[in-house]
């Protein structure tokens, strides 16, 4: 069965499967909230206030805050792992929760911080797996999905690690390969958690740039959860700041990297200027 | 990039078919009694022909009646066991897991003897207990599965280890109630603990429930191979198999089921084998690579070789005596699980 991709897939119930909302906009996050409660008796363990914005085509979108301000949790909101407790997250107006497994695998790609692995595989094996949303039961892949894997490697620059195994290869390498899969999946979303965690800083500048540049070629929309305030402030152009499960400010990195904001926020003693490019620049500074 | 064929799958499973037939020769001919090849061959074709009556020699009967199902119960009980544990080790993400380890093999031992003394108690007709026992045995293994995946769970999360002891605490407290069981309640036909524990493949179950034994085959087995390729996702965990498009608790549902169902159906028919599914799915993946459009049907023929070899040892090494199947694949087993694991560190 070869289905032709980013087609909606027949409405199964309710209006959570109809267009909703601004159809121009890609991703619209619309008062989503969401709790993590071990029962409903008991106090919440950890709450996200309900919080909006929007994205577009080729758009950016750093999703900043210390250990537990509800990075992840936002990121797996928008990805559908999640329902959100109210609210709504729509991708092209789909409620991404409620869009059917494969459906939501052709439009929405997530890398992970780590991807382990059961038994070794080699790299075009893994990048193939991105190809399985398109693909009915046992269907063997195709000359076309030999070829979007093999685009995806070529794109992310990784076309000669094709062969080698995954378990042999850098982590700068293997975080190459593992965005190729996310590319393999022809996504309209790209949502990245940590993506520069173990990278030495040769290989964040890359992975960075390679994503600044997929974002206006392929017209993806790329949503990263990051610690790495200056980088973001580089690369993004839109900046979502999180703390203890409010979200604090959305907009451009100019206008959110503001000293006080980032102290109370970050606990540390910090200064940030603009540079030549227009972008904000932080510093850390030692606590006196 | 040499992604899997469909005609490289079928060249794989062409080859390995041919091994088992090259086996079961081999055990069709091995036994007390000696037989000719050249006798074997004609009596084989006579019984294909569907003229068995025309076998006239006493040796004809001893192949064709005796040992001929005998072995083909080995490679159905083979191939199921090996299934059964290829699809736990995706499915657990614990490269350890099989029926016998994760004590779903001492579950269905205990749910066939509850079976047995069902139909005992109740002295229903013997065609009816063939039904009742694959059925209480499936039930055995189905419960035991649940018990030990939510025994295997931290927080949320499958956790290896925890999965391991849960599974085998759950077998050596399944392996006590056997015990008890046979000890304070034995007669009727329950069979010996060491039947239930060891495994036999010595006395063949009657011909209705041989043609259920293999329908049930076809029909668990046929469910697991339609989710090969979501499996192959769900080695890298179920989380990131959702996002790559797989419905994870279907694909869990219908494994866990077929999967029991397997185990079931082998374990009344044969006791409990062990090791089979731990290492025939290692063995075949070593050979054929990790993808489970290939390693389920090369572990289920691998299985039934494995299976068909071991009890041909059993039954001839102490002849006129036997051993038990198990105590063959455990024996065999362990040193080659040993060698495995050396020849994948080098």
């Amino acid at each position: 069965m070869s289905t032709p991709h980013r087609v909606p897939s027949p409405p199964a119930k309710v209006s959570a499967d109809q267009p909703h909302g601004n159809p121009d906009l890609r991703l619209s996050v619309e008062q989503a909230s969401y709790v993590y409660a071990p029962n409903p008796a008991q106090a919440p363990l950890f709450t996200l206030e309900a919080l909006s914005f929007q994205a577009k085509p080729g758009e950016v979108v750093a999703i900043l805050g210390p250990n537990a301000s509800g990075k992840s949790t936002l990121l797996k909101l928008i990805s559908g792992a999640l329902e959100p407790l109210s609210g709504r997250v729509f991708l092209h107006g789909f409620a991404t929760h409620s869009l059917p497994p494969k459906t939501r695998a052709q439009r929405i790609a997530l890398v992970q911080q780590e991807s382990r692995l059961l038994f070794p595989s080699r790299a075009w094996e893994f990048v193939l797996q991105g190809r399985h949303a398109y693909g009915g039961g046992l269907r063997f892949e195709t000359e076309e999905d030999i070829a979007i894997a093999k685009n995806a490697l070529a794109q992310v620059g990784a076309l000669d690690l094709a062969d080698r195994w995954m378990d042999k290869i850098s982590g700068g390498e293997k975080q190459r390969v593992i965005l190729a899969r996310a590319l393999a999946q022809q996504p309209l979303l790209l949502l990245l958690d940590e993506p520069t965690l173990h990278l030495d800083i040769g290989a964040q500048v890359d992975l960075l740039d390679s994503l600044r540049r997929l974002a206006a070629q392929n017209r993806y929309t790329v949503i990263v959860v990051t610690h790495e305030l200056n980088l973001a402030g580089e690369y993004s152009d839109q900046v979502v700041l999180l703390q203890k499960g409010k979200c604090l400010r959305v907009g451009s990195p100019a206008s959110v990297y503001q000293r006080d904001l980032l102290e109370q926020v970050f606990q540390a003693p910090l200064t940030v200027e603009t540079i030549s490019s227009g972008r904000p620049r932080v510093t850390i500074l030692a606590r006196k | 990039m040499r992604p899997l064929t469909l005609g490289r799958l079928l060249l794989r499973c062409g080859i390995l078919a041919l091994v088992l037939f090259g086996v079961v020769v081999v055990a069709l001919k091995l036994g007390a009694v000696q037989v000719s090849l050249y006798g074997l061959g004609r009596d084989l074709i006579r019984v294909l022909l569907g003229q068995s009556s025309s076998i006239s020699s006493d040796y004809g009967m001893i192949v064709v009646d005796i040992r001929m199902p005998r072995i083909l119960l080995a490679i159905v009980v083979g191939a199921s066991l090996s299934i059964a544990g290829a699809s736990f080790q995706a499915l657990l993400r614990n490269p350890l897991a099989d029926p016998y380890v994760l004590g779903v093999s001492s579950g269905a031992s205990v749910g066939s003897i509850l079976a047995l003394m069902l139909v005992n108690q109740l002295a229903l007709s013997p065609s009816f207990a063939g039904l009742i026992t694959p059925l209480g045995a499936f039930l055995g293994a189905a419960l035991t599965i649940t018990a030990v995946y939510f025994l295997g769970r931290r927080a949320g999360q499958i956790d290896s280890g925890t999965l391991l002891l849960g599974g085998i605490i759950t077998a050596s407290f399944l392996q006590a109630i056997i015990m008890f069981l046979m000890s304070t309640l034995a007669g009727g036909n329950l069979r010996g603990a060491s039947y239930w524990m060891m495994g036999s493949l010595s006395t063949p179950p009657p011909q209705s429930l041989l043609y259920l034994l293999g329908f049930g085959f076809l029909l668990a087995a046929g469910a697991i191979y339609t989710t090969a390729s979501d499996l192959n996702l769900l080695l890298a965990g179920e989380t990131e198999a959702m996002h790559l498009g797989v419905d994870v608790p279907r694909v869990r549902l219908v494994v866990y089921l077929s999967a029991s169902l397997l185990t079931g159906l082998a374990v009344s028919v044969s006791g409990t084998i062990g090791y089979v599914g731990l290492l025939v799915p290692h063995a075949m993946r070593l050979i054929f690579g990790s993808d489970h459009r290939m390693l389920l049907p090369a572990a289920a023929l691998g299985g039934a070789i494995a299976v068909v070899i071991a009890d041909t040892i059993a039954r001839t090494v102490v002849a006129p005596s036997e051993l038990s199947v198990g105590a063959v694949t455990a024996l065999v087993g362990a040193p080659f699980f040993i060698y495995l694991l050396r020849r994948r560190l080098a």
